[in-house]
């Protein structure tokens, strides 16, 4: 739109009459006020805060860690949730690091497809260092370097939103099982799981194991079965876990992947006695 | 040119966003206990770890020999925590390097300490610091900070999630805060003098299974680290898991 200056205008002319910016020097007579001049305040471009900190979008749920005697056992669903819908049933949450680590992510996919790229970067880095050797990436260096990046993120508030179990072997070569958060809080166990499984699985695997040091008499089977009852489990009551999930077993042999690991001996036979909210019985 | 924008309100932005702000800490309960004798001193802490109602992990070292015969413990935000030590540990080994191995005084490393934790002032290290060993005349000594760096030697400290229901026994029994000569009536106080390491362990192990009857965040196993001009021991004495 075109304004015409009448001559009574022109004597006004020097003030802007735009509601929002009323009083103000006129642009057309001054020039674009300089925004930048004192740090003033620019509505149009200040009215949304400085945004860091997202909230997970797409998410994965529980992961799982048992020691045992030869090694650990790792397990994770291959669901992607975007909120309440099951939106992705073929993502991979456990990735192996190095010849003999692996790192298990639950919480944000795309902040742990970040992740992926930053330790692919951290193996590509020690290649170059002694890999057949005694001091080859193991365990507790991939840990340790996960912590750091993870509390680094969280001190500029703007954390990877995950929780992550790094398994494989201490430098005594014994195995190795740790955690770690978007805080950068850290603590090891010889059972663990994330997000919902740390009510419904560690219950379950604490059984096996009551006291941390006795992981050194558990079997390889006597750890899957648990496993694979907690993955049951975790099926029946946790809303975002899936029916197929990955189980890796790392130990002398090396590193297991067993793929569309299925849950097994499932008993929906409660389901038909349930009425309305399932308080009732028929 | 310059049009006008309409004079309703249709064009202002009024879906400014409800912040759900990320929360940088969290607290990982754990309580710690440090006692300095005549030539002793001792830093005990109990070994679980939680979060929320959660325990994480029964036994999670957050006690420390940093170097030196320093004994050292940041309990509160474990993140924060481990973070505050390793700093140290590695200025600490910097000290050395730059001073031909020159031994670093429990004296100057809470100084030191003070700075660390004062440096982030406005983004505090959440947790209560304590370090013990031994001053330069050989007696114990423990040091206390608060998040930002406050410090003061003291005989005694607790800190962290039981550190209210340690504090007033220690009161009672370290330092003899309301304790009176038999035959006095109240009126003469009862001497202080300084405890032996054994009466030391009793206390400190008193203190812990107390601690645990009644406080949910303590418990699953007590690590004492004991500081003495032969250097630094260690002993483990399981607590209650419930």
């Amino acid at each position: 739109m075109v304004t015409v200056r009448s001559e009574s205008n022109l004597k006004n002319a020097t003030m802007n009459h735009d509601p929002f910016a009323w009083g103000r020097p006129d642009d057309n007579v001054y020039g674009k006020y300089n925004q930048s001049i004192a740090q003033a305040k620019n509505n149009e471009l200040d009215a949304f805060p400085k945004m860091h900190t997202q909230q997970p979008i797409i998410t994965g749920t529980s992961v799982l860690g048992i020691k045992y005697k030869n090694g650990i056992i790792m397990a994770a669903d291959n669901i992607g949730s975007y909120g309440s819908l099951l939106r992705f049933s073929n993502i991979e949450r456990i990735i192996k690091v190095g010849s003999e680590t692996v790192v298990g992510v639950s919480g944000d996919i795309s902040d742990f497809q970040q992740l992926e790229r930053i330790l692919e970067e951290l193996v590509i880095s020690e290649e170059n260092y002694d890999n057949q050797g005694e001091n080859n990436l193991r365990a507790p260096h991939v840990h340790e370097y996960l912590t750091r990046v993870l509390y680094n993120r969280r001190n500029k508030m703007n954390p990877l939103w995950n929780s992550i179990i790094v398994g494989g072997f201490d430098n005594d070569k014994t195995p190795f099982l740790k955690y770690i958060d978007l805080l950068g809080v850290t603590y090891g166990s010889s059972t663990l799981a994330t997000g919902f499984g740390s009510y419904l699985a560690i219950p379950l695997l604490r059984k096996l194991i009551p006291d941390d040091k006795d992981y050194s008499n558990i079997e390889e089977e006597d750890a899957k079965k648990v496993i694979q009852e907690c993955m049951r489990v975790l099926f029946y009551r946790d809303a975002r876990s899936g029916e197929k999930f990955t189980l890796v077993t790392v130990n002398d042999e090396g590193v297991k992947f067993e793929k569309d690991v299925e849950v097994t001996g499932q008993s929906w036979e409660f389901a038909k006695n349930l009425v309305g909210y399932g308080s009732k019985q028929l | 040119m310059n049009s006008t924008v309409a004079s309703e309100y249709s064009s202002e932005i009024h879906t400014t966003p409800i912040e759900h702000r990320f929360n940088p800490y969290s607290d990982n309960g754990g309580t710690v206990l440090g006692i300095a004798g005549k030539d002793f001193a001792v830093l005990a802490g109990d070994t679980r770890q939680v979060e929320g109602y959660s325990i994480n992990s029964r036994y999670e070292q957050k006690i420390f020999n940093v170097g030196d015969d320093i004994v050292m413990t940041a309990n509160g935000f474990a993140a924060d925590g481990s973070a505050l030590i390793d700093r140290f540990r590695n200025q600490l080994k910097w000290y050395k390097f730059d001073h031909n191995n020159k031994k670093l005084s429990v004296a100057s490393s809470a100084r030191y300490i003070r700075h660390l934790l004062y440096s982030k002032r406005f983004f505090p290290y959440y947790v209560s610091t304590l370090i013990a060993g031994l001053d330069d005349e050989g007696k114990g000594c423990v040091y206390s900070f608060d998040p930002v760096g406050s410090y003061e030697r003291e005989q005694c400290r607790a800190g962290g999630a039981a550190a209210s229901l340690i504090m007033p026994f220690l009161d009672n029994q370290v330092n003899f805060k309301n304790q009176y000569q038999p035959g006095s009536d109240g009126t003469e106080k009862k001497p202080l003098r300084y405890l032996e390491l054994d009466e030391v362990l009793e206390l400190v192990k008193d203190a812990f299974s107390s601690a645990t009857e009644r406080h949910i965040q303590v418990g699953d196993g007590l690590e004492i680290f004991i500081v003495t001009k032969e250097g630094v021991r260690t002993e483990y004495y399981p607590l209650k898991r419930d």
